[in-house]
């Protein structure tokens, strides 16, 4: 097997910091695990494109109780607000 | 120019890092080749997520099955609900995102050498390995229980033909027939599915033998999400399922396959039809790639899943001591996705972020009554715990809108989970 081409991998290097960037913050790799990309009958939302503030308020809302809920009550209470905000913020944007 | 000496690694915070020299991450980063070993809900979802992260990475899936047989909701195909078809999944999206497919078993491992030895004799190397194969049963921890037993007395603990066989034998059975279903001592793969299948087997015998029983012989006092499970089977199958724990003689020390006979403590049990889910250990690439420890499972730390006895190596899914988080499908894609960004990390010479991960596991008593169990996890005095405060199981008191709605959402993120990794 050959080893290395030095010439591609410097021109990856730009690759790996878009990379990083769209690693996602403490907790929002769990999120795809329910929520997808395509509806499914619209039992669990899709949350990719919806406004990040939206999402933030949403879960703020499960965590306090305001809102009723099966699983997202409990999944909820497991983040700070930053923590909530920073999630909604990638679950908007990047995915799932 | 020779790739990672051993000069330049170091050991940070238990995770081996390549040392950040400027040229080196370039190369690392460019062309580091990773090897996944196992494509089921950990490793098929690890390896598309390197690669989705990282596309300069080489990525290899290592999977000894041609397709893949998904063990959640495979209590409703015993129960005749569903077709086994409905859980096989292939590996065609996942070679098409750009990960090569090694078509074969693993057979070795050498974490020195950094290779892996495939069936055909030929060697991967890597600069990082995932491990992520599943369980054995232990075909040696019940006396009288292998794998010509499994024949008699089918475990149907790994999806498939033993699904399709335990399936078989309800149909067969007559009414005013006992199901014997045993259980191991923890830990094992999803703890609340014995007692699903039982829920679920007392389903099928309520609609088409109604005369029959469910006997669990449980070698624990209890069990996960009990008040839910016991509450369910009081409303939708009484009578029907008899639970005798540990304290009443519940564990099955031997068993006679010619007779079908479970042995316990202190009495004999002759079952109709007898699923023995038999003590489970790592799959057998881990022992092999030394990774496992005494207790059969794979000591890892908690931020990249990294092993604690081979540097370079991860583990993770039902493999793996993931502290508080339970052997599920769902822990194992949230354990890969992690794991994933903190590979891409290690090979930037950056350390991973402190993650969190989030567990929700469904139970399906009856097709319209559902409940979960979730947890929230994080990285405390060196593996996963649960954030206090957060995750529980459903309401013990919820009504039945509840219960069918949470059947709904299981249904809805298998779907979607299986459409995650192999969609
Ligand atoms: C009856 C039942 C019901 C369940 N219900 C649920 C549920 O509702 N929700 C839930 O979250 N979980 C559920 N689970 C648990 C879930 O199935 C497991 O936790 C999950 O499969 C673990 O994923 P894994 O990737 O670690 O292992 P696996 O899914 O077992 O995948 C391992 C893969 O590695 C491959 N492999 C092994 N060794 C090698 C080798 N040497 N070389 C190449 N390939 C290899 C295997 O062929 C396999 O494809 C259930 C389990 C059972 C038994």
């Amino acid at each position: 097997m050959s080893l290395w081409p030095m010439a591609v991998a410097a021109g990856l290097l730009a690759l790996s910091v878009s990379a990083d960037a769209a690693e996602p913050p403490p907790g929002a790799a769990s999120c795809s695990g329910c929520h997808g990309i395509l509806p499914t009958g619209a039992a669990v939302p899709v949350l990719r494109g919806r406004p990040a503030a939206e999402i933030a308020g949403i879960m703020r809302a499960f965590k306090s109780g305001a809102r009723p809920a099966t699983v997202m009550g409990r999944i909820a209470k497991g983040f700070s607000d930053p923590e909530i905000d920073a999630i909604a913020t990638w679950t908007s944007g990047h995915g799932p | 120019m020779s790739r990672g000496t051993p000069a330049r690694r170091r050991t940070l915070f238990g995770l081996t890092v390549a040392a950040a020299l400027a040229p080196s991450i370039a190369r690392a980063q460019g062309a580091a080749r990773v090897v996944v070993v196992g494509g089921g809900f950990g490793g098929a979802t690890c390896a598309r997520a390197l690669k989705k992260l990282q596309p300069a990475l080489g990525v290899t899936l290592v999977e000894a099955g041609k397709a893949y047989t998904a063990c959640p909701f495979s209590n409703e195909v015993i129960a005749g609900l569903r077709d086994l078809k409905q859980q096989e999944f292939g590996y065609g999206a996942i070679a098409r995102d750009g990960v090569a497919i090694a078509p074969m078993a693993a057979t070795a491992v050498d974490p020195a050498a950094k290779t892996v030895t495939l069936g055909d004799g030929a060697k991967l190397s890597y600069d990082r390995l995932v491990i992520a194969p599943g369980i054995d049963l232990d075909w040696k921890a019940l006396p009288g229980y292998d794998e010509k037993a499994a024949e008699k007395m089918p475990h149907a603990w790994k999806a498939g033909a033993q699904t399709l066989l335990l399936r078989r034998q309800l149909e067969a059975m007559e009414d005013g027939g006992v199901v014997a279903i045993s259980t191991p001592a923890a830990p094992y793969r999803c703890p609340p599915a014995p007692y699903e299948r039982a829920s679920q087997i007392a389903w099928y015998l309520r609609t088409k033998k109604p005369r029959s029983k469910v006997l669990l012989l449980d070698s624990k006092d209890s069990f996960p999400q009990q008040r839910l499970f016991q509450a369910a089977w009081a409303r939708l199958y009484p009578e029907m399922i008899e639970w005798v724990p540990l304290s009443q003689g519940g564990n099955v020390t031997s068993v006679d396959p010619a007779t079908r006979t479970f042995n316990t403590d202190f009495d004999k049990h002759t079952a109709d039809v007898a699923n023995v889910i038999p003590p489970q250990k790592a799959a057998a690439i881990a022992h092999s790639a030394g990774v496992a420890d005494r207790t059969g499972w794979c000591p890892v730390e908690p931020i990249a899943f990294e092993s604690i006895l081979q540097p370079g190596v991860h583990v993770l899914g039902d493999a793996a001591l993931m502290g508080a988080m339970p052997k599920a499908a769902f822990s194992a894609n949230a354990q890969a996705k992690v794991c994933a960004a903190a590979i891409v990390d290690l090979l930037a010479g950056h350390k991973p972020a402190e993650p969190r991960l989030i567990s929700a596991c469904y139970t399906l008593a009856a097709p319209d009554w559902g409940f979960s169990i979730v947890g929230v996890y994080r990285p405390e005095e060196g593996q996963l715990l649960e954030v206090p405060g957060a995750g529980g199981t459903s309401p013990v008191d919820g009504d039945s809108a509840l219960r069918a709605q949470e059947a709904h959402y299981a249904e809805a993120c298998f779907q979607t989970l299986t459409g995650e990794i192999f969609g």
